[in-house]
């Protein structure tokens, strides 16, 4: 735990400093809501805006939409990556950023610090996800959190027995070799990561986004020698769930979103987490700094934090609510019990997406770690 | 004359060239380590990164090759049925048939590459499966022979244009000279038409092999895990990584100078 609060102290202290050198933070917050524009341009996850179009039960949009004036318009970022890229265009005023996005956000200065007082909704969030380090820096809280969950293992159901470990991802006598399916992202490596933490203990790996030279080395030939049994790298949410319905791919890393799309198609699948610990993720609305939308983007953030809609958005993508009270009013009762809401000790062995960094974010000073820039370039590698 | 080029030379100088130069420049440029933003702090990483891996070299060998293969695919295709059309068919079904295989220009690309994605899709024992394995059980599936074919069909119509337009110019006293010298059909072919036609082939070569080296979306409709050098331009952008996927990007620029710089020795320009 320790070492853990001097991460957070280190990646929070280098923010700061950044801040303080460049004076590029987001500016000040917002103090007074006004009137809504009529419109608010969202990033989000494939899942995090619904108005009914995917499935008319399905709609959290509208009755904001309806009681505010705010019209919503969405634009699905398929990565981390990309989401950051699509907010440095500044034509979005809203975005529900994973921890391998915040602090890049934060550190540019591309959104800006929220005042909480303007989001009622916000006092009956879990206090387990509020003032993280991927959401507040400095005491200075930039977004209110959304949700957070782990990555899953979609398996066909008439490929044979339901898999459990992510070793069927990698070893090369999979029984699934040929028909895999991997997330097409940088941030992908961590995955590797918890497999050599499952089979090759000597390298010593705590934490799969701290990873030195030699570990970093032994991920990427982890991925190398995956690499002749993945019939499929997926960087658009529709690839895989296409590949899953056409049953050219048997078994994969999913989210459960993309598990409820191809099921309503027909496919014959279904979603396990494997036992070794997953990566996850755990997201938070950020308002941008050139918002031209702000007080809308008050809005919705405050809307999307609102037990009703956060229990239907936590239900559609398969997720843990950040909303205390959306746990009584999910369509399924067990919703919370099953992705573990209040369970912290489940989400102890998730490893939420985060940026890698030099400074490594297990508290190891005697290394330096593999930044998040060489994640990039070897990914690139990897897959070119 | 001149005031009537000058605008569009103007155009062309500062919104083609000038984007290109400053393509270049940036790939000079470094991220901030922290915040992942470009600054204009000048360093040579991202091109040492983009021409000194062994990866990027047999990337850009293979992108070459897909662009070659694709030329190589058309030409063949263009060939006998540009001849036919310029020689053999009656003039009343002349137009038809040109009309006919330009036809696909007027559909969409992303339609078309969906539509092979269609035929193409591999299934698996579980069952699924495109129109190929439909008709004769068997599909290449998603990969580089899907992505050859998909490409030869979408650029297909440019080097049929060219080839028939070669055709087109040749002068029939030619053949018939060939013919009252002894010449067989297959000797006139190679001797009197190839060589003729030889600029029209470079004019039409440099649509289908430029339009397939700079490709990624196919690749990603029916590539599978199939990567060419558009692909990794695209991937260093939305890193994002702006620097390195301009340094990427001299690769096709420096390749496709001197695919020209060939081409235009072989009198594709005097053809266009």
């Amino acid at each position: 735990m320790n070492k853990r609060v001097r991460t957070i102290l280190a990646v929070v202290s280098g923010v700061a400093l950044l801040g303080a050198c460049g004076g590029d933070d987001g500016g000040d917050a917002m103090s007074e809501l006004g009137d809504g524009e009529g419109q608010v341009n969202l990033v989000a996850w494939a899942g995090y805006v619904e108005d009914g179009s995917t499935d008319p039960a399905v709609d959290w949009v509208s009755d904001f939409e309806a009681a505010t004036g705010c019209e919503v318009n969405v634009k699905i970022g398929n990565s981390s990556d990309e989401m950051v890229e699509l907010m440095r265009s500044g034509e979005y005023d809203a975005v529900s950023a994973s921890g391998d996005a915040t602090l890049r956000l934060i550190a540019a200065g591309d959104v800006a610090p929220v005042n909480l007082d303007l989001i009622p909704n916000y006092a009956d969030v879990f206090e387990g996800l509020k003032d993280k380090p991927w959401n507040t820096v400095d005491g200075t809280p930039y977004g209110v959190p959304h949700g957070r969950g782990a990555n899953l293992l979609v398996y066909n159901t008439e490929a044979g027995a339901a898999p459990s470990s992510i070793v069927d991802m990698f070893s090369p006598e999979s029984p699934y070799a040929g028909k895999i399916s991997v997330y097409d992202a940088p941030i992908y490596i961590a995955d590797a990561a918890i497999y050599l933490m499952a089979t090759q203990p000597e390298l010593g790996i705590t934490n799969p986004y701290a990873l030195d030279q030699t570990q970093f080395d032994a991920a990427i030939a982890a991925l190398e020698a995956q690499k002749p049994i993945v019939g499929q790298y997926w960087a658009l949410y529709t690839d895989q769930q296409a590949a899953l319905e056409a049953g050219s791919v048997t078994l994969g890393t999913t989210w459960q979103v993309i598990v409820n799309l191809a099921k309503g198609n027909g496919a014959k699948i279904d979603a396990t987490l494997h036992s070794e610990g997953a990566t996850g993720w755990s997201d938070t609305w950020m308002i941008s700094s050139k918002a031209k939308h702000p007080n809308c983007a008050y809005m919705w953030l405050d809307h999307i934090i609102s037990p009703q809609a956060n229990a239907g958005v936590a239900e559609w993508f398969g997720e843990a609510p950040s909303n205390a009270k959306s746990c009584a009013l999910t369509a399924n009762p067990d919703h919370c019990t099953l992705f573990h809401a209040e369970d912290e000790d489940y989400f102890s062995n998730v490893y939420y997406w985060t940026t890698p960094t030099k400074e490594c974010l297990d508290g190891r000073t005697d290394v330096e770690c593999v930044p998040f820039s060489e994640w990039v370039n070897a990914w690139n590698k990897l897959r070119a | 004359m001149i005031g009537l080029l000058g605008a569009p030379l103007a155009w062309l100088l500062v919104v083609y060239v000038g984007s290109l130069a400053l393509l270049v420049v940036s790939a000079f440029f470094s991220l901030d380590e922290l915040s992942g933003r470009v600054t204009t702090d000048p360093t040579l990483d991202n091109v040492a990164e983009a021409f000194g891996e062994s990866a990027y070299w047999s990337l850009v060998a293979r992108s070459v090759g897909v662009a070659a293969a694709v030329t190589v695919a058309c030409l063949a295709l263009a060939l006998p049925s540009a001849y036919y059309v310029s020689r053999l068919a009656r003039p009343w079904a002349k137009r038809g048939l040109i009309v006919a295989m330009l036809l696909p220009l007027w559909a969409g690309y992303l339609v078309k590459a969906f539509g092979l994605r269609a035929i193409f899709e591999p299934g698996s024992e579980v069952g699924g499966g495109g129109l190929l394995r439909a008709l004769v059980g068997w599909s290449p599936g998603f990969g580089y022979a899907a992505v050859i074919a998909t490409l030869a069909y979408l650029w297909y119509p440019y080097m049929l244009l060219s080839v028939y337009a070669g055709f087109e110019r040749l002068p029939e006293s030619l053949l018939d000279a060939s013919a009252d010298l002894g010449a067989g059909s297959l000797r006139t072919f190679r001797s009197v038409v190839m060589p003729m036609l030889v600029p029209s082939i470079a004019a039409g070569s440099i649509f289908t092999f430029s339009l397939s080296l700079g490709d990624y979306i196919t690749v990603k409709i029916v590539g599978g895990t199939a990567q060419l050098i558009g692909n990794i331009i695209e991937r260093a952008l939305l890193a994002p990584n702006q620097p390195l996927a301009a340094a990427f990007t001299i690769w096709p620029i420096g390749i496709m100078i001197a695919y020209l710089s060939v081409m235009g020795r072989l009198g594709a320009f005097e053809n266009l």
